[in-house]
């Protein structure tokens, strides 16, 4: 590791990208193999899907696989179509084309969005159906070797016939006794086992089943033939317990042992794949066409990276020319109302837990009610405090500050006035979290430090600089990058407290407006789905950049190395 | 050395100036956390007053909008009355009620299964699917919200609850990480002996790792509940605003004081609903405060 550190940056991207390689060429060189290798059963499943199993007897496994083959094929060729748009291999022609037909007052064109949704759609079906078609080769794979498997078994099992028949003399002369026996067989065992290097497993579980076999021989007192018998039912037994290809049963009931993690995440990615993975998909194709309010009931087209191109030297509409102030104001609000959530949390924390303080739980109570009450309350209930009817500008009439009415938010008359004061109202929704999760690192700092400070001739602002805040900075800074990330994407406290506004002029984004909440209106409202799709693009590039650098470097991550 | 040193430090604990400085700091900081709860405690307070305001206009109607008089000068129970008898409420309250029953019971499910799974199990693809939950996670939700409702509207599921329960469970599958942390801490011999026992993988977390794991069932399944009673992005694409019999409790409100059609005379029958709809998430969420925060702490340090 250390080594590899230190070689060229470029050699090192170099091996990565060999690494890479390699590990994308490995599945293809076991598939081509498995053709190679496997039996003519296996070869015919590469193309009749279930053969392999249903061929040797696994009927139920082999018909999941059939019928699955003839599912997809079925929907490939009969293209059933849902709202006047087809699935099967019409949807990847339609992806293309993204449509054709403008159509009329009397007949229906067609709906460039659900071809594109079909067409994401269809391609990830495929992917599934490769994955399933791959486990169908590998399942003929895995039974072939069983059946091989069992064939140097029976070969095994003759050669123990010959061997019985040739000790039962010996037994039958009662010059051997039950030890001789044993040994001799034992030995011959291992001896066929070194010739065939294989079925060591079989070995110990044999030589059990022999002793047993004998030495309830002995006790009996039995005859000879009776002697020989049974020991070659242990034999025969052995051997047709070795070779059993796994039944349906066995198949279903390593659903709850062995192929468990299969149980357990198989629900899972369904609802991840049709709730997440297709529409994120779906999205992502979007940002690549020209699907926008102009484009709104008729067909759209692909258009490469011309939206990117747009937002990113302001060229388009109006709608791209707000992308860099939005982000600009994004990453302001971000940056500051994580850094005053996170040390105005860390002050209360320190205020609650400050010792001689009592009722601790009853303050850390009235603090986490912002948590526990809906934010569509909350902060509907504070956007109307500061209406300008509301009791806030009432107070400052009353103290002569003001003579009427303010707007603080939505409907102010500057910018700023509106950032500020959703700035501080997310101090009233962000420190109670902040101050949840340092108590219970404050609590942990070790006490000895502080000792170790005391006898120093240390005070109270001392070791608060020294001790208390370096530790916390040390522990929370994943929560504090999770949160800066969380920051950008945080909807619920524009879009309830100002919508966005106050609005700009003519444009399409208002002052407070983050990415996410401008990327809400431009699908919701104004149907501009590329230029969203774009921004939901970038903000998921500078969210991920941050994340992986972070957590990269960060320690918890490199143990479980999810990410290399 | 040491033992001096504490001697030196306890005279100077024991001088009266030094106690004196320490009740005023303490007294200080009991003013600075009054403020500080009256600052966090008044918008809710105003809310619930504002529920009970039954003031007139001159129309001798209920005044409905927002004054600026801090308390009420008629009280009654007249907003829930109008809230019952002119809204949809009840039937928005038995709906949210519904989604987040059935959202809690599948999302728990999901997120337990796909933690232990990630955390206790070893298979061929668990990194890849790590990474692949990762990544997708890191995509802003509402991104797919537009796609989502296409899909929906394909298969005519728009404007319906088990939608919304879907879509509601549908993440649970990449939200894993605090529940993972949770199983991480598990021994691993206890899954090892009972293996050598005989238990199959599902007896296992059936049976020995789900007693265990009261807390972060507990943990999950608040989160997943109060989940829905507080959403109205997702719950507002997917159920529309136009059939009012098929809204949760945060759609239901929040179109009734700002959608479309909104009256303007209604806020005082917003609060009222408001006030309504907390009393059992706020309940739950006290009452279970220990495990949120147990949860809360244990992924900010991950």
């Amino acid at each position: 590791m250390e080594r590899a550190a230190k070689k060229p940056f470029f050699h090192r991207v170099g091996a990565w990208f060999a690494r890479l390689g390699k590990s994308i060429a490995k599945p293809f060189k076991r598939f081509g193999l498995r053709f190679k290798n496997g039996s003519i059963y296996t070869k015919i499943s590469y193309l009749l899907m279930g053969f392999g199993n249903i061929s040797r007897g696994q009927i139920g496994k082999g018909l999941v696989f059939f019928l699955i083959q003839v599912a997809f094929i079925l929907l490939m060729v009969l293209c059933p179509t849902i709202n006047n748009t087809p699935l099967g291999y019409k949807a990847y022609i339609n992806i293309v084309t993204l449509g054709t037909n403008e159509g009329d007052a009397f007949t229906h064109g067609d709906n460039s969005t659900l071809m594109l949704l079909f067409g994401v759609m269809m391609i990830i079906l495929t992917f599934v159906f490769i994955a399933v078609y791959v486990a169908n080769t590998r399942s003929s794979e895995k039974t072939d070797q069983i059946v091989k498997k069992g064939e140097t078994i029976y070969e095994y099992r003759s050669d123990m016939h010959l061997l019985v028949e040739q000790y039962s003399e010996k037994l039958s002369h009662l010059s051997l006794n039950k030890e001789e026996v044993l040994a001799g067989l034992v030995s011959r065992t291992d001896q066929l086992i070194e010739e065939n290097r294989r079925l060591p497993d079989f070995r110990d579980k044999y030589v059990e089943n022999l002793k047993n076999a004998l030495e309830k021989l002995e006790k009996e007192d039995a005859s000879v033939d009776v002697a020989k018998k049974e020991i070659l039912k242990v034999v025969d037994q052995e051997a047709k317990e070795l070779i059993a290809l796994p039944a349906f049963k066995d198949d279903l009931h390593s659903l709850l042992d062995g192929q468990f993690h299969m149980t357990m995440m198989v629900p899972a990615i369904l609802m991840i794949v049709i709730f997440t993975l297709l529409p994120t998909t779906f999205m992502i194709c979007v940002a690549f066409t020209n699907y926008d309010a102009a484009h709104q009931g008729t067909l759209f087209d692909w258009t490469g990276f011309a939206t990117f191109v747009q937002i990113f030297n302001g060229s388009g509409t109006e709608i791209s020319k707000m992308f860099f102030p939005v982000l600009g104001w994004t990453m302001i609000w971000a940056f500051i109302a994580t850094f005053t959530n996170y040390f105005l949390g860390i002050f209360l924390a320190l205020l609650i837990n400050k010792k001689g303080i009592k009722a601790k739980v009853l303050w850390r109570t009235v603090f986490i009610m912002t948590i526990a009450l809906p934010q569509f309350i909350t902060l509907l209930a504070v956007r109307n405090i500061l209406s300008n009817r509301g009791p806030i500008n009432q107070l400052l009439i009353n103290l002569g500050i003001i003579s009427s009415g303010v707007e603080f938010l939505g409907m102010a008359t500057s910018g700023l006035t509106a950032r500020i004061t959703v700035l501080i109202i997310n101090l009233w929704i962000g420190v109670p979290y902040t101050m949840l999760q340092t108590s219970g690192i404050l609590m942990n700092i070790p006490k000895d430090l502080y000792e170790a400070a005391t006898i120093d001739g240390a005070n109270k602002w001392q070791m608060f600089r020294s001790i208390t805040f370096p530790y916390i900075i040390f522990v929370t800074t994943p929560y504090l990058i999770s949160s800066f990330v969380g920051n950008i994407t945080s909807f619920n406290i524009i879009y309830l407290l100002t919508g966005g506004g106050p609005n700009n002029p003519g444009y399409y984004a208002g002052k407070t407006d983050l990415l996410v909440t401008w990327l809400y209106k431009l699908t919701m409202d104004q149907m501009e789905y590329n230029t969203a799709a774009v921004i939901s693009i970038m903000t998921f590039i500078i969210t991920a950049t941050i994340t992986l650098i972070f957590y990269s470097k960060s320690k918890a991550f490199n143990e479980e190395d999810s990410f290399q | 050395m040491k033992g001096e040193l504490t001697v030196v430090q306890d005279q100077r604990e024991k001088t009266a100036s030094y106690k004196a400085q320490k009740t005023v700091g303490l007294i200080f900081s009991y003013i600075l956390l009054v403020i500080l709860s009256i600052v966090w405690l008044y918008p809710i307070l105003w809310i619930i007053l504002n529920a009970f305001r039954t003031e007139l206009n001159d129309q001798g109607d209920l005044i409905g909008v927002v004054v600026s008089n801090y308390f009420p000068k008629r009280v009654g129970f007249d907003n829930f009355k109008t809230l019952f008898t002119t809204t949809a409420f009840p039937r928005w309250f038995l709906n949210t009620l519904l989604v987040a029953s059935a959202s809690c019971v599948l999302s728990t499910l999901f997120t337990l299964s796909v933690a232990y799974v990630m955390s206790k199990l070893e298979f061929s693809w668990r990194k890849t699917y790590l990474r692949f939950a990762m990544i997708l996670g890191l995509f802003p939700g509402f991104m797919s919200i537009m796609a989502i409702y296409y899909i929906l509207k394909a298969f005519g599921l728009t404007h319906s609850l088990f939608a919304l329960i879907l879509v509601n469970a549908s993440g649970a599958g990449l939200g894993f990480y605090v529940a993972k942390g949770f199983f991480d801490v598990v021994p691993n011999s206890l899954v090892e002996s009972a293996r050598i026992d005989g238990a199959t993988n599902a007896q296992i977390f059936f049976k020995i790792i789900l007693p265990l794991s009261k807390p972060i069932i507990i943990y999950t399944a608040l989160l997943a509940f109060t989940g829905p009673w507080m959403d109205f992005i997702f719950a507002r694409v997917i159920l529309g605003v136009e059939n009012k019999e098929s809204l949760t409790v945060a759609v239901g409100l929040y179109d009734m004081i700002y959608g479309n059609h909104a009256d303007t005379n209604v806020f005082t029958t917003f609060c009222a609903g408001c006030t309504i709809v907390s009393i059992p998430i706020v309940t739950l969420f006290l009452s279970m405060q220990k495990y949120y925060i147990e949860g809360v702490t244990a992924g900010s340090v991950k």
